[in-house]
Parts: structure tokens; C-alpha cells; sequence
């Protein structure tokens, strides 16, 4: 969705800066949190994403688990993912963690992508998939340290979710924050919801929860969709909550160091076959070569 | 007098044109080259933002990415073709790694000093073991991350490190394919040989003197006449 309403700051497959003479007043970087403390996997948050945005999974099977789809689809961009965790006390933890796309501040998705334009990251944080330039190959599955784009078996675009960009731009919060019904999910500027992140784990740590904490990784610049957890130290125990995200390293050198310097090698190594042609000139056979060629041939013709 | 040399007008037991590369050889080597130009271009526009416009080559973006394991695909069968049962004349001698100690002289079109070449030269010879080895990489990582049909039976961490091994192989191959394509311009009668497939006894002499010692040997035992 393009919005010429939003400001872009960076464009997948583009190499030089976007257009910078607008500097937005006012424009700050907003995010989503939320307290998988206050969740209670209604899933009214999926419902309202499958509504705003036209979205609809097919049905699938039930396997005696809550999670429902089992996983991210082109279909549904956001997922309630259902851990039973027993503590160290043998008690039972049910942790449920929104899933979806984590908005990074470095988008390792952006990074990989190879068609200009198909993937943007606005200035207030928002990274949005503009489907009518994805060509489908899949780079931003590959780049993604979430693993949260899919690809489309209908049409081979990449999906994921879009913050809402189309109701952020015109001044409202995404639909699934419009439905949450315990105020687990809040959106406002990134630094409002860290103020207000930082309400919520003073008051579970001064419940027992020592070590709850901010999920916001410095691997991936920080993220645009913020978690209060209550075991911050172990964000793995929510379905593999990665503990440090960051760009892959092979994807940083595919898309980064190899680009300019595979390119100048290849440019580099034509040139020095032109200018040993011009140096050196070419390597012919003349009629010397030929003379010698019948005496050599005559001879062993002799030669049995 | 064998199918490789073809008598002259004015000589007739003296050759005019030694074969080279045989039709079957010439047809193949060329589906190779325009499977290769094809992946590459397709291939390129996706490696760099600065050469994305080469996808409208192909139809633009989505056909890009359509077409572009497919010709690759082609460029494997056809080299497999080409180059299966040239495994043999390739494989490197101690005359050939005296070449390549030599590589100034190589460079500087001083023949004379070198030893003799057989049916391929050192060069020659690495440059069909690059092409083997890349393609035979460019296969396996690029069936890895070919989205639309494989890539969701390997693990992301593999699809990584397919993406860029795909990379650094097609640009080595693009790099020996750039110095193999250069060669043929400019040692002169190579594009000859892969164009019409033959080449003069004088061009093997200059350049490939062990098998044109071979191939005369051969054929003064070929034409002598029998003594029973």
C-alpha cells in the first residue's frame, strides 16, 4: 500500500538515500506493545486483523492445541502462540505471545529484498510490504530474523503484517490494538510505550516476577512491536522468542560487502582482458605456422 | 586419412582444416553460452539494485525470478552433455603446471618458450574444472532456494548459506567465463573452431603441439598402405 501520506526513509533494493528535503514535524517512531502478562489468547486480535484487512485462512484442523492457525500464513499476519512452560517452582505457565512482524528498526527483510521499492520502511518505524513490486523470490523469508514473511501459493507475493500503515497514516491505531479486550495490546510513539512498559514491569517485578522485562532487541536497531515479558531473560520459553535477533551474517554479506565488490571484480577482470588486447595484442597464426605445421606433419608422416 | 582432418584442394594427402569441435560439440557448447548469458543476466538483475533493470530483459521482475532457474537448469543439462567424457583430455599433466609457472610468457604471446600443449591447454583445463565445480554448486544451493518449489523443505539457516554460495559461485563462474570468453578473441581461430569446428594444421601446431603430433601420427598410420 502506497500512502504518499507517510514518509519514506528507506527502500529495499535502492541505493541511494530517499528523498530528504521534507523533514516531518511531528512524525515520531510509533510502536505496538504487548504484555504477554495481561494476554489471555482470545484471539480477538486476529479476528480483527482477518477484518480490516480482507483477510481470510482457510480452515484448518484441529490438533488438540490452542494455536489456531498453527502457524504465520499469507492469510493471517498476526498469531496468538500458546507455550505451556512448567517454572522452576513445578508450577504450570501458559505463556501466549502475539506473534507477527516485528517492525525492526534494521529490517533484515528490507536488506535482502532485490526489487526496488517492494519493501519500505517509513519514518515512523512502519515496514511495509508494497506487493504490487514484490516479484516472489523469497529474499525477505531468507533475510528475516523472525521468519515472518510468507509467500503467497496463490499469487507468489510476500505478506506480512503492515502495522496497519493504511490506518496509522490517516491518525488511528492498528485494528488488533482496537480489540483487545484486557489492554494487553497498546500503540502510541515508541517512546510513550516504553514509558508504559516501564509502569508495567515495576509493578510485576514488585509481584514476584523478578525478572520480567522489555523486548525490544538492540540486534535489529530495536523493533516497532515491543513485548513485556514476564521472563525477559529467557525470551526463548515463548515459542523460541529469539534471544538475540540480528541480520544473519550470511545475509549481511550477500547483501552487503559482496554486492560492490563482486561487481567491481567482474568489471575489473573484462577491463584487463580489453586493456591486454591493446597491450599485448592478439595471438595469430600465420603463414610461418602453417610451413611448420607441413614440415612437422611430413616428417612424422615418414616416421612410422 | 581420419574424420578429424580433412584433406585440402591442392594437397590431398596434406591437411587443410583439422576438426576440432564436431557439430554435436558446437551445438551443445552454444546452448550452454546462451543458457549461461541468460541466467547471468537474470541472475545479475537480482545480485545488485544497480543492475535490477537487466529483469526487464526478461518481462520484469516476477518473470525474472520465474525464468531464471529454469535457463540455469538448461545451462547444467547442457554442460552435462557437453562436457561429459571431457573429464579426460582435462585432467592436468606436470607439462601443464610447467605452463602455468610460465603464465607470463602465456600473457606476453611468447609460445615458443612453453611446453607443448595437448588437445587443451592448462587454462582450458581450469576453466572447465571451474565450470564443473560452480554449476555443480550452482545446482544444489539453487534448488535450496528456489521458493517456488523447494525451499520449504530446508531449514532457514541452509537457505542462507545457499544464497550465498549461489553467489560467490556464479561470480566466479562469471569471472572464468569473462577471461574464457577474452581467450577466444584473443588467441585468433578459437571462434572459428567453436563456430564452424575446424581449425588450421598451423593454428594446432602454434597452440596445441602434442595433439597435432597425436593426430598426425594417427593419421600417417591411418593412411600408410598395408604391407600384407
Amino acid at each position: 500500500m502506497a500512502l504518499q501520506s507517510l514518509d519514506i526513509v528507506r527502500r529495499s533494493a535502492t541505493t541511494l538515500p530517499s528523498p530528504e528535503a521534507r523533514i516531518p514535524v511531528g512524525t515520531e517512531e510509533v510502536a505496538k506493545l504487548i504484555d504477554t502478562t495481561q494476554c489471555i489468547g482470545c484471539k480477538a486480535c486476529q479476528v480483527a486483523c482477518m477484518e480490516w484487512n480482507d483477510l481470510r485462512d482457510e480452515i484448518g484442523t484441529n490438533t488438540g492445541h490452542y494455536q489456531n492457525p498453527h502457524d504465520l500464513t499469507e492469510n493471517s499476519w498476526t498469531l496468538m502462540r500458546f507455550a505451556e512452560v512448567e517454572n522452576t517452582k513445578g508450577d504450570l505457565e501458559w505463556l501466549i505471545r502475539k506473534d507477527g512482524c516485528m517492525h525492526c528498526k534494521d529490517p533484515g527483510c528490507l536488506k535482502a529484498c532485490p526489487s526496488p521499492g517492494a519493501i519500505v520502511q517509513y519514518a515512523n518505524g512502519i515496514v511495509d510490504f508494497h506487493e504490487e513490486n514484490c516479484i516472489g523470490c523469497g529474499y525477505c523469508v531468507t533475510g528475516c530474523p523472525f521468519n515472518v514473511p510468507r509467500i503467497s501459493k496463490k499469487d507468489r507475493k510476500a505478506y506480512k503484517c503492515t502495522l496497519c500503515s493504511d490506518r496509522v497514516a490517516v491518525g488511528l491505531e492498528p485494528a488488533c490494538i482496537k480489540s483487545c479486550p484486557t489492554g494487553a495490546l497498546v500503540f502510541g510513539t515508541k517512546e510513550n510505550m516504553k514509558q508504559h512498559a516501564a509502569e508495567r514491569i515495576e509493578d510485576l517485578k514488585s509481584r514476584g516476577f523478578e525478572n520480567a522485562g522489555l523486548y525490544d532487541p538492540e540486534g535489529v536497531g530495536g523493533t516497532h512491536v515491543m513485548y513485556v515479558l514476564h521472563h525477559a531473560d529467557q525470551p526463548e520459553l515463548y515459542n523460541d522468542l529469539p534471544k538475540d535477533p540480528h541480520i544473519s551474517p550470511m545475509v549481511r554479506t550477500w547483501k552487503g560487502m559482496a554486492k560492490p565488490l563482486a561487481l567491481a571484480a567482474m568489471a575489473f577482470t573484462a577491463l584487463a582482458g580489453f586493456f591486454h588486447y591493446i597491450g599485448v595484442g592478439p595471438d595469430e597464426t600465420d603463414a610461418e605456422d602453417e610451413a611448420n605445421a607441413e614440415e612437422m606433419g611430413k616428417k612424422l608422416e615418414r616416421t612410422p | 586419412m581420419n574424420d578429424t582432418i580433412r584433406p585440402g584442394t591442392s594437397h590431398p594427402n596434406r591437411p587443410a582444416w583439422i576438426v576440432r569441435y564436431t557439430a554435436k560439440e558446437r551445438v551443445s557448447h552454444w546452448i550452454v553460452a546462451m543458457a549461461f548469458v541468460l541466467a547471468g543476466l537474470s541472475g545479475l538483475a537480482l545480485f545488485h539494485p544497480a543492475l535490477f533493470w537487466l529483469s526487464n530483459f526478461f518481462g520484469g521482475g516476477p518473470w525474472t525470478r520465474i525464468i531464471h532457474p529454469w535457463v540455469g537448469l538448461l545451462m547444467v543439462v547442457a554442460f552435462a552433455y557437453y562436457g561429459s567424457g571431457k573429464a579426460r583430455e582435462n585432467r592436468m599433466e606436470p607439462r601443464d603446471w610447467q605452463w602455468l609457472r610460465q603464465i607470463r610468457d602465456v600473457m606476453s604471446n611468447r609460445e615458443e618458450r612453453l611446453p607443448e600443449v595437448g588437445r587443451y591447454n592448462a587454462g582450458q583445463k581450469l576453466v572447465f574444472y571451474a565450470a564443473v565445480l560452480c554449476l555443480l554448486a550452482l545446482l544444489l544451493t539453487g534448488i535450496v532456494i528456489w521458493r517456488a518449489w523447494f525451499s520449504q523443505y530446508f531449514p532457514l539457516t541452509l537457505i542462507r548459506w545457499s544464497a550465498l554460495i549461489h553467489a560467490l559461485c556464479a561470480f566466479v563462474l562469471i569471472c572464468t567465463i569473462i577471461i574464457h570468453i577474452y581467450a577466444a578473441i584473443w588467441v585468433k581461430g578459437s571462434i572459428r573452431a567453436m563456430t564452424r569446428g575446424t581449425v588450421t594444421p598451423g593454428w594446432v601446431w602454434k597452440h596445441h603441439r602434442a595433439w597435432f603430433r597425436e593426430l598426425m601420427t594417427q593419421n600417417a598410420a591411418s593412411s600408410r598402405p598395408r604391407s600384407d
